[in-house]
C-alpha cells in the first residue's frame, strides 16, 4: 500500500484525562461531561482570579502512577511541575500547569503485536498537566466554558518506535484499553476524554537516522488517527521523492478534505518559557506509596489474555473478545466461577449470544440485568440438556427484561425437556404412525426424511423433546421396520 | 567575562519580539527607550556571573516542604454571576472573545 | 491625641474595659481619613459604611463578652494587592481599575474573624513593583514626614495610613523589601514574615517564590499581635508551612540578654548616608547595653543579592501577570480589527505602566530559549549561595542587624525616571525574600526630620526571637512614639 522504499517512524502522544472527582488542582467537580450549565464548575483558581492558588489532587497524582506502572515505567523519586508559558482563551492564567524536566513516570513499555509480529513500543514518559477550557466558535466571537478548565490530564509519550498505521492504531487501543481497565479514563472518545498526537518522519528502509518530523494535533478518534497517518506518511514520502525536504511543522487535519494542514501561527515557534512552578513543593514519590500504588494494579489486558488462552483453554479469538473490556472480562470469569458447565461453554455463550444482546441494545455488561449467577444457572441447564439449547436462547432476553433466575422462569412455563423415554416412544410411535409415505420414503433409502421425522417429533412436544433421546428412539423404530434383509 | 555572559544587543528587534512573548503592544519609540533600558539593567546583572555557582544546585522552591497534597473531594463552586459579574464580555452563561484571524 | 492615635493593644484595653466603643474608634479613623487623606493619597478605595456596620457587630461581641480577640473592633487597612471579597482590589493598575474580587483572602478572613474592622484598601507601586509608591496607576502617596517626599514602596499606602493612624494597624506584601522600606520611611514597625507562614491564599502574585503578606503597626507588640491571627498552615496555598504558630504575645517580653546579634560586614560599606549610619550604630549601642552581644559576620555573597533577586522577579512576575488578558476580569480593549490577539495587545499596553511592561519583558526575556542558563537558571543557583550565607551566619548568631535602606526617604520623581537607580535603593533588603528568612523593619532614629529604619534579620521561623529584639529595644527608645508633625 504504501511505498515499500521509505519507512514511516511514528511516535504517539496520548492526552488522557483522569476521573477523579476533582480538578487537578483546585476542588470543583471534574465531571463536567455530566454537566450542561456551562460556568458552573469553577472557583477562583480555575478562572486563574488574581491571587487563586494551585493545590495538588493525591488521587491524580495516584492515577497517574497507576498508569506509569501499568506501562512498565520507573516513577521518578522526585518530580517537579512547571509553568508553560502561552496565551490562550481556553488558558486562564497564561499559563498551564504541567510537568517539564522531572516528569512523573519514564521509561516504560508496551508490547503489540500486529499481524503476528511484536513489537515492543518504549514509552519516553507520563505526566500530570491540567486540561484547558471549551470554546466553541460562533462566527466573529468564541464562546468558553470553563468547566473542564484544571480538569487532570495525563499525557503519555511515545519513543517514535512505531513502523506502520497498524501499530500506531493497535498501540492507541492498547493504551485505551489499559486505562480502561485502571478505571482511570472511560475511553469515550466522542466526549473527548482520550486525544491524540501523532508525530511523523519517514526515512529509508535499512536507515537507522530520525529524520525531520511533522506534529500532527487534535487527532480524536481511531479513525482520524488512521487517516492522518496514511495521509501524512504519503505525502511526505512524495515530498521526498520529488527532491523537497520536509519542514519540521505543527499540522492539523481536515477531515472533510481528508488531508493535513499547516498551522502556521502568528508568531514563530512557540517558546513555552518553561520553569519549576513556584507555588507547588516537589512531590517526593518513595517506594512505599510507589508498592501502595503498585497492589492496586489489577491484572492488565495482555497478561489476562494469554491466562484465558493457557490456563482456561480459550481459543485466542475468543479471549481477545472476552478480555476486549475489564468488565466483560469479569463477568465472564465469575460466571464460570457460578457455573458446572465447562468454561468454553461458557465462554460461547458469551460471546456469541450475550454480546448479541448486548450490541442489539446498546447496552454494556455493566448496566446488563442478569446477574452471573443466572446466566451460569441458564447454560447449565442446558449443559443438563434439562432444556434445549434453542430454548435457552430464546429465554435469554427474556430473563433479562424481568430479572428473573432461570431455573424459575424454566418451572413456571414447564419448559423442561422431555427425556422421558416412555413418553417420547409413544410420540414416536404416533409420529410414524401418522406419517406413513415418508416413512416409507425413509425406509427405501432416503435417508433426510429423518430430519423431517425428528422435526415432527420436535413439533408434537412443542420443542421440548430431548434431541438425542429422540433420535436415537426415531432410530430404533424405523429400524425395527425396515425389510428383513434377504438371505444370503 | 566568559562568553556566555555576553548579554545581547536589545535592538528594536529583540524588544519587539520579546513584547511580543507577553502579548504587549509597543511602539518604535518604546521598543528603542525600553531597549537602551534593558541594556543597561541587564549590563548591571551580569555582575552575577562574578559568582563561583559550580556545583550549585539550582534553589528553585523552598525546600521546606513536600508531598502538599489535597483529599479528591468537591468543594463548593463559585456561582457563575459571581464569576460573570467581572468579565468583560459574556452573554449571561459563557464568556466571550473574539476570534484569532491569524492562523492558529 | 485622638481615639486613632491609640496603638493596637492600648485600644484593645480601653474596649475591653467599655470605655470607648469600636464604633467610636472606627469613627475617629474615619475623621482621620476625611482631614489628611486628600493631601497624602494613602486610600484608594475606602469603605465607610462597611466599616461602620462591622464596627457595631465587634461592638455586640465586646458588649456579649464572648469570643473577644486583642483585634476585636481594630480598624485596619489593606494593601491593594491583598484581594477583598466585594471591595474594589485594583492593586494600583488601570488594568484592575474596577475589579470587585468574588472571594475573600485567607489573611483577609481570619482578620475579619477575629473581629478586626476592614476601613479600606491602601495604594502601592502597580503590581508590586517600585520602592517609592509612585508607580501607582492613580496617584502617588506623600510621606506623611515630607510631603515632598516618597513613602517608600511598594506597600506605601500602608505605610502612610499607619503613620498617620488612619488605620491602627495594615497589612502589606513584601517581596523585595516592600513592607520594610515604607516601614523605615515612614517611622513604623513592619514585619516581612518566614516565607510560607503566612498564607499567600488571596495575595496577587508578584514572584511566587518571594511573595509574602504582612503586618505594618505602630510597634512591635502591635506587629505580633496581627501576625498571631494571620499566621499559620492554609490548605489552599501548598507552599504554607505546617508548623505551628507560636504565642508570639508571650514570648515577647524575654529578656534578650545573651542573645547574638551579628553585623554583616558588606552591608557596611560606603554609600550609606550618615544620618542613617549613625543612627544604626547607636541602635547598635543599645543592644549591647542590653547584654546583647555584637559580632560581625559574613554574608560573602551579598553583592550578588539584586541580580538573583530581580532576575528571578522578572521571570516569575512575567507569568503571574498573564492572566490579565482582558478575558475574565480587568480591562478589556477591543480594537478595530475584532482579532483576539491585537485586544491582547492593547490591553495590556493600555492596562500596564512602564514599570510593569519593563519587567514582564524582562522576565519573558530571562526565561527565554537560549537566555534561560544565562539568567534565570544561574539566578536560581546564585540564590542558592545566598541562602547558605545566612544558614552559615545563623549558626553564629540569633539576629543579623542591618539598615533597611542607605537613605532616608528621597524627594518624589528623583529616582523614578532611573530604573536601575530605583532597584540598587533595595540593596539592603532583597537579600532576605530570596532566602526566605523573616525580617523585622523598625525605627531607630531620624535623620534630617525623616525616620530611619533598622532591619533585624532572622533565622527561618525566627519571629519570635525578632520580636524580642524588637520589643526589648522600644522599652528603651521612643522613637516609635514620635508622630509627624502634621498630625
Amino acid at each position: 500500500m504504501i511505498n515499500s522504499d521509505y519507512e514511516p517512524v511514528i511516535g504517539l502522544e496520548i492526552h488522557a484525562e483522569l476521573q477523579t472527582q476533582s480538578k487537578m488542582f483546585c476542588g470543583c467537580s471534574a465531571t463536567y461531561a455530566a454537566s450542561p450549565e456551562p460556568n458552573t464548575f469553577i472557583c477562583p483558581v480555575c478562572t486563574a482570579q488574581p491571587g487563586a492558588l494551585p493545590v495538588v489532587n493525591r488521587q491524580a497524582v495516584n492515577q497517574g502512577m497507576l498508569v506509569g506502572l501499568a506501562l512498565n515505567c520507573t516513577i521518578n523519586p522526585h518530580n517537579v511541575f512547571a509553568r508553560k508559558n502561552y496565551f490562550y482563551p481556553d488558558l486562564p492564567k497564561g499559563y498551564q500547569i504541567s510537568q517539564y524536566d522531572l516528569p512523573l513516570a519514564t521509561h516504560g513499555e508496551l508490547e503489540i503485536v500486529t499481524g503476528g509480529k511484536s513489537r515492543r513500543v518504549r514509552v519516553w514518559r507520563v505526566h500530570l498537566e491540567e486540561d484547558t477550557a471549551k470554546l466553541t466558535h460562533q462566527g466573529a466571537t468564541v464562546q468558553v466554558d470553563f468547566n473542564r478548565a484544571g480538569v487532570p490530564l495525563l499525557e503519555i509519550v511515545s519513543e517514535p518506535d512505531m513502523h506502520s498505521v497498524e501499530e500506531v492504531l493497535k498501540y492507541g487501543n492498547q493504551i485505551r484499553s489499559i486505562l480502561r481497565y485502571l478505571g482511570v479514563n472511560s475511553g469515550d472518545m466522542e466526549k473527548g476524554v482520550l486525544r491524540f498526537e501523532a508525530n511523523i518522519s519517514v526515512r529509508r528502509y535499512g536507515s537507522n537516522e530520525l529524520n525531520t518530523r511533522t506534529e500532527i494535533k487534535n487527532l480524536n478518534s481511531f479513525r482520524t488517527l488512521g487517516r492522518a497517518s496514511v495521509y501524512e506518511i504519503q505525502r511526505q514520502i512524495a515530498v521526498l521523492q520529488g527532491g523537497g525536504h520536509i519542514e519540521q511543522e505543527t499540522l492539523g487535519w481536515d477531515e472533510i478534505r481528508g488531508v493535513t494542514t499547516s498551522q502556521r501561527s502568528k508568531e514563530h515557534a512557540h517558546d513555552y518559557r518553561y520553569f519549576p512552578e513556584p507555588d507547588l513543593p516537589p512531590l517526593e514519590i518513595d517506594t512505599v506509596w510507589v508498592e501502595q500504588i503498585r497492589r492496586k494494579l489489577p491484572e492488565l489486558p495482555a497478561v489476562k489474555r494469554d491466562r484465558f488462552i493457557q490456563v482456561l483453554g480459550l481459543a485466542p479469538a475468543d479471549a481477545s473478545v472476552l478480555i476486549s473490556e475489564k468488565a466483560l472480562a469479569d463477568y465472564f470469569e465469575a460466571t464460570v466461577a457460578a457455573a458446572k458447565s465447562p468454561t468454553h461453554t461458557v465462554a460461547n455463550w458469551i460471546v456469541g449470544d450475550l454480546l448479541h444482546l448486548l450490541n442489539d441494545r446498546g447496552l454494556s455488561v455493566e448496566n446488563l440485568n442478569l446477574p452471573p449467577s443466572h446466566l451460569a444457572e441458564l447454560v447449565d441447564l442446558a449443559t443438563d440438556k434439562i432444556i434445549t439449547q434453542s430454548t435457552a436462547k430464546e429465554l435469554l432476553p427474556e430473563l433479562v427484561d424481568t430479572g428473573q433466575n432461570p431455573r424459575a422462569l424454566v418451572d413456571k412455563r414447564g419448559l423442561n425437556k422431555i427425556t422421558d423415554e416412555r413418553v417420547l416412544a409413544e410420540i414416536v410411535d404416533q409420529v410414524i404412525a401418522r406419517n406413513p409415505d415418508p416413512v416409507a420414503s425413509y425406509l427405501n433409502g432416503k435417508e433426510t426424511v429423518f430430519t423431517w421425522l425428528m422435526g415432527q417429533v420436535a413439533r408434537a412436544t412443542r420443542g421440548k423433546a430431548d434431541p438425542l433421546v429422540s433420535s436415537r428412539l426415531l432410530s430404533e423404530a424405523l429400524r425395527g421396520m425396515k425389510k428383513p434383509e434377504n438371505s444370503c | 567575562m566568559p562568553t556566555d555572559s555576553q548579554s545581547p544587543r536589545f535592538d528594536i528587534d529583540l524588544v519587539k519580539h520579546i513584547a511580543f512573548l507577553v502579548r504587549l503592544g509597543i511602539s518604535e519609540e518604546e521598543a528603542q527607550v525600553f531597549g537602551q533600558q534593558f541594556e543597561t539593567i541587564i549590563e548591571y546583572f551580569n555582575l552575577l556571573n562574578e559568582a563561583d555557582l559550580a556545583g550549585i544546585d539550582p534553589a528553585g522552591q523552598a525546600r521546606h516542604a513536600c508531598n502538599i497534597l489535597r483529599e479528591d473531594e468537591v468543594q463548593p463552586s463559585l456561582s457563575r454571576d459571581a464569576f460573570l459579574a467581572n468579565v468583560p464580555e459574556h452573554d449571561g452563561v459563557y464568556v466571550k472573545v473574539p476570534v484569532v484571524t491569524g492562523v492558529e | 491625641m485622638e481615639l486613632c492615635d491609640l496603638t493596637i493593644h492600648e485600644a484593645h484595653d480601653l474596649l475591653r474595659a467599655r470605655q470607648i466603643s469600636s464604633t467610636e474608634l472606627t469613627r475617629s479613623v474615619l475623621e482621620r481619613i476625611h482631614h489628611l487623606d486628600p493631601q497624602l493619597r494613602a486610600y484608594i478605595t475606602l469603605a465607610e459604611e462597611q466599616a461602620l456596620e462591622q464596627a457595631a457587630q465587634a461592638d455586640v461581641r465586646v458588649q456579649t463578652g464572648r469570643d473577644i480577640t486583642p483585634l476585636t473592633g481594630i480598624p485596619f487597612s489593606a494593601k491593594d494587592s491583598i484581594i477583598t471579597q466585594g471591595m474594589r482590589t485594583t492593586c494600583g493598575s488601570r488594568i484592575l481599575e474596577n475589579y470587585i474580587p468574588p472571594y475573600q483572602a485567607t489573611a483577609i478572613q481570619r482578620l475579619i474573624a477575629a473581629g478586626a474592622v476592614l476601613v479600606g484598601k491602601n495604594n502601592m507601586d502597580e503590581f508590586g513593583m517600585g520602592s517609592s509608591c509612585e508607580n501607582s496607576a492613580f496617584f502617588p502617596t506623600r510621606n506623611p514626614w515630607d510631603i515632598e517626599r516618597v513613602p517608600g514602596g511598594s506597600s506605601g499606602g500602608s505605610a502612610t495610613a499607619v503613620a498617620t493612624s488612619m488605620a491602627l494597624f495594615a497589612l502589606g506584601g513584601d517581596t523585595g523589601g516592600s513592607i520594610r522600606m515604607p516601614a523605615s520611611f515612614c517611622g513604623i514597625v513592619g514585619l516581612k514574615p518566614t516565607y510560607g507562614r503566612v498564607s499567600r491564599y488571596g495575595l496577587v502574585a508578584l514572584a511566587s517564590s518571594f511573595d509574602t503578606i504582612g503586618p505594618m503597626a505602630r510597634d512591635v507588640q502591635d506587629t505580633a499581635l496581627v501576625l498571631s491571627v494571620i499566621a499559620g498552615v492554609d490548605p489552599r496555598d501548598s507552599t504554607t508551612l505546617q508548623a505551628p504558630v507560636p504565642a508570639y504575645a508571650n514570648k515577647l517580653k524575654e529578656d534578650v540578654r545573651g542573645l547574638r546579634l551579628g553585623i554583616p560586614k558588606e552591608y557596611f560599606v560606603e554609600g550609606m548616608e550618615s544620618g542613617v549610619a549613625s543612627a544604626i550604630q547607636d541602635a547598635i549601642r543599645v543592644y549591647q547595653s542590653l547584654g546583647v552581644e555584637i559580632r560581625e559576620v559574613s554574608l560573602p555573597n551579598a553583592r550578588f543579592g539584586l541580580p538573583v533577586y530581580y532576575l528571578i522577579l522578572f521571570a516569575e512576575a512575567s507569568a503571574n501577570l498573564a492572566r490579565f488578558d482582558g478575558v475574565r476580569f480587568g480591562r478589556s480593549d477591543r480594537t478595530e480589527t475584532g482579532d483576539l490577539v491585537d485586544q491582547y495587545l492593547r490591553t495590556r499596553q493600555n492596562g500596564f505602566g512602564a514599570e510593569v511592561k519593563r519587567r514582564i519583558m524582562l522576565g519573558a526575556f530571562t526565561l527565554s530559549e537560549g537566555y534561560y542558563d544565562a539568567y534565570y537558571l544561574k539566578a536560581q543557583k546564585g540564590r542558592a549561595l545566598i541562602r547558605r550565607d545566612f544558614e552559615m551566619a545563623f549558626t553564629q548568631v540569633d539576629a543579623l542587624i542591618t539598615p533597611v535602606c542607605p537613605t532616608t526617604a528621597f524627594k518624589l520623581g528623583e529616582k523614578v525616571d532611573d530604573p536601575l537607580a530605583m532597584y540598587l535603593s533595595d540593596v539592603y533588603v532583597v537579600s532576605v525574600n530570596p532566602a526566605g528568612v523573616p525580617a523585622l523593619a523598625l525605627p531607630c532614629g531620624f535623620a534630617n526630620g525623616l525616620p530611619v529604619g533598622m532591619q533585624l534579620i532572622g533565622n527561618f521561623l525566627g519571629e519570635d526571637l525578632l520580636f524580642q529584639l524588637g520589643y526589648a529595644y522600644q522599652q528603651n527608645m521612643q522613637w516609635h512614639r514620635q508622630r509627624p508633625g502634621l498630625l
